[in-house]
């Protein structure tokens, strides 16, 4: 693509990811209306008083008594304005509750995402340099495993190993319990009860990339650039760094935005066994108390979390196709 | 069919994931013979580690048997696996099919619908659906029917796409044929083996996402299912390991055995592809 056409690109992806909000805005407004139980009676049952007057008033307070397109319009104006709704079993607005959690999130699904690229696509370049070799075995073996295994297990699993038996590692939240550190000492607590969490929601990524990688590089490795390369005489380390494992890591980065979603829907799952205080967590609890408001709050911040995930990797995309560079 | 065995059974591991498969099954129809009895009545003292009592898994807080929750719980695992992927199939069939043979603002408006589900966090609504619609059975499949079909309908239409212009569509259509008889009797079967491979692969996947869903609780309350078992011992890991480790194998081997039976029946029903996978690897 050629650079002066990227701002076009990006404007159209831009329009089509604020499309996608919305939709996903309007599905959670029907969503609100499917759940069981009206919400007026929900919250005149939580506050304890349900005689028909109070419930009146209610409905009128919260709109509930218009027609279906004017609540829509009420919802959608309040969304633009962060306001998702209000969780009356914490008394707090669901933003709140959601903006608290973020920071622990993104830094679970980030250096799950980090881990997984890197030694993804180191392992998956290991492997196709030497096709048919033990290591490449392995590799495989390694995907085929983790492609198979639940999520939420692995995390069990290396909290028995690491946490029960070998005693190595904290095995839930997020800082310790009843120390106050500062600086340095806090960050090292806290990747120290990071690394089981960042491990079990990585480690499956992990392995579908290293596979990945490798049958995209082995299919690169067949082409006439590369013959050419090798045949000018470019030193074999460079070719397999400039020329294959450039072109090989465009697929990667395609299937790393489709792959962002479940990276953030597995999350819940990896923050539950870990109690790790983020989004996935506040979900879970949401969950027992059947806090449907924090539910639907939860669901559309994730969901915007993978749209603009899926933002970043087209440009990222545009930065490393090389083509780009060439024209440019 | 001999052939398509042949080239099945060269893949030694279809041949293990099929006979892991089978013995799966076969659990799951003996159940009520091995274990007579619910399940979900106590069997001997809580925590007793595997092997004592005559409890060859062990027992878990209220003294049940894990190795006759994993027997039972197979039977929902397999049959929700089952059920929910033939749903996902006939959302994903019909409007791959639709996009792929109609072409124009069809196909553009369901491609747009189907990325529209990619796009979403598909764990995260299927939790959302589960708990709005009460968790039973019925809403569980549900759930992961409407969060699995994406694939199936790319696939579906990509095949309609490339075989709706060639001779023998051509020919039905000169012969007067309605457009159902054509998409029904001349495509569809045409477009059947890629279809077959993902619908072993979506087997597994929704096994994967039932255990999720029921270790968050989600589950359908009378039923014993894997993730339950997990998610109930997942708060005494440190007293009771074997809670948490037999039904999170179970869990593997079967979903292992799909994918490796999937990866055979690729081998066998494009063998063309391959033989040149053979030869990369």
């Amino acid at each position: 693509m050629e650079l002066s056409r990227l701002p076009g690109f990006l404007l159209r992806r831009g329009v089509k990811a604020a499309l996608v909000i919305l939709a996903i805005v309007v599905c959670n407004f029907f969503l609100i209306h499917a759940a069981p139980g009206d919400p007026a009676s929900v919250i005149a049952g939580q506050s304890g008083a349900a005689d028909e007057r109070f419930l009146a008033q209610l409905r009128q307070q919260f709109g509930l008594d218009q027609p279906l397109y004017v609540q829509l319009w009420i919802y959608l104006k309040g969304v633009l304005t962060l306001d998702l709704g209000f969780s009356h079993r914490q008394q707090l607005p669901v933003w709140t509750l959601i903006a608290q959690r973020l920071p622990a999130t993104l830094l679970l699904t980030g250096a799950a995402f980090v881990l997984a690229v890197t030694a993804g696509v180191t392992l998956g370049t290991l492997a196709a340099r030497r096709v048919g070799s033990w290591a490449d075995s392995i590799i495989t073996v390694i995907a085929l495993t983790f492609y198979a295994t639940p999520l939420f297990w692995v995390g069990l699993m290396l909290v028995l190993f690491f946490s029960v038996w070998l005693e190595w590692l904290p095995s839930f939240g997020m800082n310790s319990v009843g120390v106050e550190l500062y600086g340095i000492a806090a960050m090292l607590d806290v990747a120290q009860h990071l690394l089981l969490p960042a491990l079990t929601l990585g480690l499956f990524y992990l392995a579908v990339y290293a596979r990945l990688t490798r049958a995209t590089m082995l299919e690169v490795a067949d082409q006439d650039f590369v013959k050419t390369a090798r045949a000018k005489g470019v030193p074999e380390g460079q070719v397999v760094r400039r020329h294959v494992l450039r072109n090989a890591l465009l697929p990667v980065i395609t299937f790393a935005g489709i792959q962002a979603g479940q990276l953030v829907g597995g999350s819940i799952l990896v923050e539950t066994v870990f109690a790790w205080p983020g989004i996935g967590r506040l979900a879970f609890d949401a969950l027992l108390a059947r806090d449907y408001a924090v539910l639907l709050g939860v669901f559309f911040c994730t969901s915007v979390m993978v749209v603009g995930f899926n933002l970043m990797t087209d440009l990222l995309y545009a930065v490393v196709d090389p083509r780009v560079e060439v024209e440019g | 069919m001999k052939d398509f065995w042949r080239r099945f059974s060269r893949n030694r591991g279809a041949v293990v994931g099929l006979v892991i498969l089978l013995l799966v099954c076969l659990v799951a129809a003996l159940a009520d013979v091995i274990f007579p009895g619910s399940p979900w009545d106590m069997a001997t003292a809580p925590f007793m580690p595997p092997g004592e009592e005559g409890m060859l898994l062990g027992s878990d807080s209220l003294g049940r048997d894990v190795a006759a929750g994993i027997a039972h719980g197979s039977r929902i695992s397999l049959m929700v696996g089952a059920v929910s992927t033939v749903a996902a199939l006939a959302i994903g069939v019909s409007l791959g099919a639709l996009a792929g043979y109609l072409g124009g603002w069809v196909d553009d408006a369901v491609m747009r619908f189907t990325e529209f589900f990619q796009t979403i966090p598909s764990f995260v609504f299927a939790i959302l659906l589960v708990a709005i619609f009460t968790p039973t059975i019925g809403s569980v499949v549900f759930a992961i029917a409407v969060v699995s079909w994406p694939p199936v309908a790319r696939v579906v239409r990509a095949e309609f796409l490339s075989l709706r212009s060639r001779e023998f569509v051509q020919a039905a259509e000169v012969l007067g044929k309605s457009r159902l008889a054509i998409v029904v009797t001349d495509i569809l079967p045409n477009a059947l083996s890629p279809i077959v491979v993902l619908s072993s692969l979506m087997v597994a996947s929704a096994i994967l996402l039932e255990s999720a869903l029921s270790f968050l609780g989600l589950g359908d309350p009378n039923l014993m299912t894997w993730g339950f078992l997990i998610g109930s011992g997942r708060s005494v890991i440190r007293i009771a390991w074997w809670m948490s480790v037999f039904p999170g194998l179970a869990i593997f081997l079967t979903v292992l055995a799909l994918n490796l039976v999937g990866e055979g029946l690729s081998d066998a029903l494009n063998p063309r592809l391959a033989r040149k996978r053979g030869g990369a690897a």
